[in-house]
């Protein structure tokens, strides 16, 4: 991954300078990046977020944890404007409609939202098209940026699944978004590949992007995230400045816990 | 921070797009063919018809084959914005979803129209029609019998798209909406082919079903593109 990216060049971000002290109020800030107010959203009888309040700044970079069913997914659909919520509001860049301001924001999803049939510059020149961005040297740049090849002419359904997350985020970024949401971009990538990104991902926010990171590798996004916000059942129990300790390896913890009971019960054998 | 693009340029961008994703794959083009080259063999042996009967029969057979097959390709159209949830992408992009409504259905239209290219010879062959009747009338019924057919089927694959059994629900829909523009095309196909009657009022029916459906559709496909 090169370290010259012209992806997002935009204000500086403001705690850079001052080595990255935390502030995460609106109030202090000015205005947020994305304010929520009491979001609900029901999937049938089943309540996935239960009345989410929450104001985020700008230019911070904002990492959202929680077990698997917590709503953090969810809670980045509704706020992308993916899904609609059964109740409350989401202002996104300072509009309640998301569509006046869809050239502000990049989404990474879950799944790599690529054409298995086309090669990562085809599939980057059709989105970046959607944005009226008709720019090929900008492709091969974002291509570039995320650490691979754009005259790579194989289709992206051969790549791993570790270059097609890597390939969606080029996709999520190339029209230089001043709000970026990423859905486990982590997930299949290795260590080097993912610490990469997270450099990246810094990068952007000191040049004054915002970014809202869902991921259960809390430990990468620790030394660049800003604030973390945890989610459990829906709802918003905890927002922290960085990402504590106590956060980084609870399941390891649990898993530690689970073998020692296991060893425990194998040593009970003769 | 860029710009809305323009309707014509991402349809013109989404078209293309199509036409490559389908040169590599030939999903929809192979599973038409195939399907089509069925029926037509079957019905040729199921049949044994005289050359004037064959004009009489010929419009039915032909249009409920292409029927059966743009079905089939109509499926496949949206299937591949499904994968890797593709669709997401163009629904959080500025572009006018009408502008991906209608590259859809001009790709199809030339799925289709190739198909008939393709079909009609065969027909030909099979059936040893000659018309009786001028054949640019049969030009202009193909192309707006093809467009009424493609532009319904675009519009109701993309409402079934998140349905279970989307296989089943696009004919469930699809069919008895057609059912008029099925009657005009086939009526105005024989009407040329026998030279009994003049096809003239089936193909300004066509005319009006497709200024009609097309519309609508345009104005409907923006709901459509975005329900959950």
């Amino acid at each position: 991954m090169t370290d010259t990216t012209p992806i997002k060049s935009g204000v500086p971000h403001p705690t850079s300078a001052a080595g990255g002290a935390y502030s995460p109020s609106v109030g202090e800030c000015g205005n947020a990046a994305v304010s929520i107010r009491d979001v609900v959203r029901h999937f049938g009888r089943f309540a996935a977020l239960r009345g989410i309040t929450a104001d985020f700044a700008p230019g911070q970079l904002y990492v959202l944890l929680g077990e698997n069913g917590a709503g953090k997914s969810t809670l980045l659909r509704v706020i992308a404007g993916l899904l609609a919520p059964s109740r409350g509001t989401v202002t996104v860049l300072g509009s309640t409609d998301i569509r006046a301001v869809a050239t502000r924001f990049g989404y990474m999803g879950h799944a790599p939202l690529l054409y298995d049939e086309m090669s990562a510059l085809e599939n980057l020149e059709y989105f970046a098209a959607l944005y009226g961005i008709n720019d090929r040297a900008r492709c091969e740049e974002a291509i570039r940026t995320v650490g691979l090849d754009p005259l790579l002419e194989r289709r992206v359904g051969q790549y791993s699944q570790g270059m097609r997350q890597r390939i969606s985020l080029a996709r999520a970024i190339v029209h230089g978004p001043e709000l970026l949401f990423l859905d486990e971009p982590f997930s299949n990538v290795d260590v080097r590949s993912a610490k990469q990104m997270t450099t990246l991902l810094a990068r952007m926010r000191d040049h004054g992007t915002t970014i809202f990171v869902v991921t259960h590798q809390a430990a990468l996004m620790e030394p660049v995230a800003d604030e973390c916000i945890v989610l459990e059942a829906g709802r918003l129990i905890a927002r922290e400045k960085g990402i504590p300790a106590r956060l980084l390896t609870p399941y390891l913890a649990e898993e530690r816990a689970a073998l020692r009971g296991e060893r425990g019960n194998l040593e009970v054998e003769p | 921070m860029t710009s809305a693009p323009g309707l014509w340029a991402i349809t013109r961008r989404s078209l293309v797009k199509d036409l490559r994703l389908e040169w590599r794959s030939k999903d929809a083009i192979n599973s038409m063919l195939f399907f089509a080259l069925l029926v037509v063999v079957i019905f040729s042996f199921g049949f044994d018809p005289t050359a004037e009967e064959s004009r009489k029969i010929a419009g039915g057979l032909l249009w409920v084959a292409i029927l059966f097959a743009t079905v089939v390709a109509l499926n496949q159209t949206w299937t591949r914005e499904l994968r890797n949830q593709v669709l997401d992408a163009y629904r959080l992009s500025p572009a006018p979803p009408q502008a991906l409504f209608l590259a859809k259905t001009v790709g199809n239209f030339i799925f289709v129209s190739i198909l008939e290219v393709l079909m009609v010879p065969l027909f030909v062959v099979f059936y040893n029609l000659r018309s009786v009747g001028p054949l640019w009338q049969l030009l202009v019924v193909a192309l707006l019998a093809t467009w009424a057919l493609v532009v319904n089927g675009t519009f109701f694959a993309a409402l079934s798209i998140r349905t279970r059994s989307r296989e089943i629900m696009l004919p469930l829909i699809l069919f008895p909406i057609s059912i008029p523009a099925l009657l005009a095309m086939v009526d105005a196909t024989t009407s040329i082919l026998t030279g009994d009657n003049s096809p003239i009022f089936w193909i300004r029916l066509l005319a009006v079903y497709d200024l009609v459906f097309t519309s609508v559709s345009l104005i409907l496909f923006e709901p459509v593109l975005n329900a959950e």
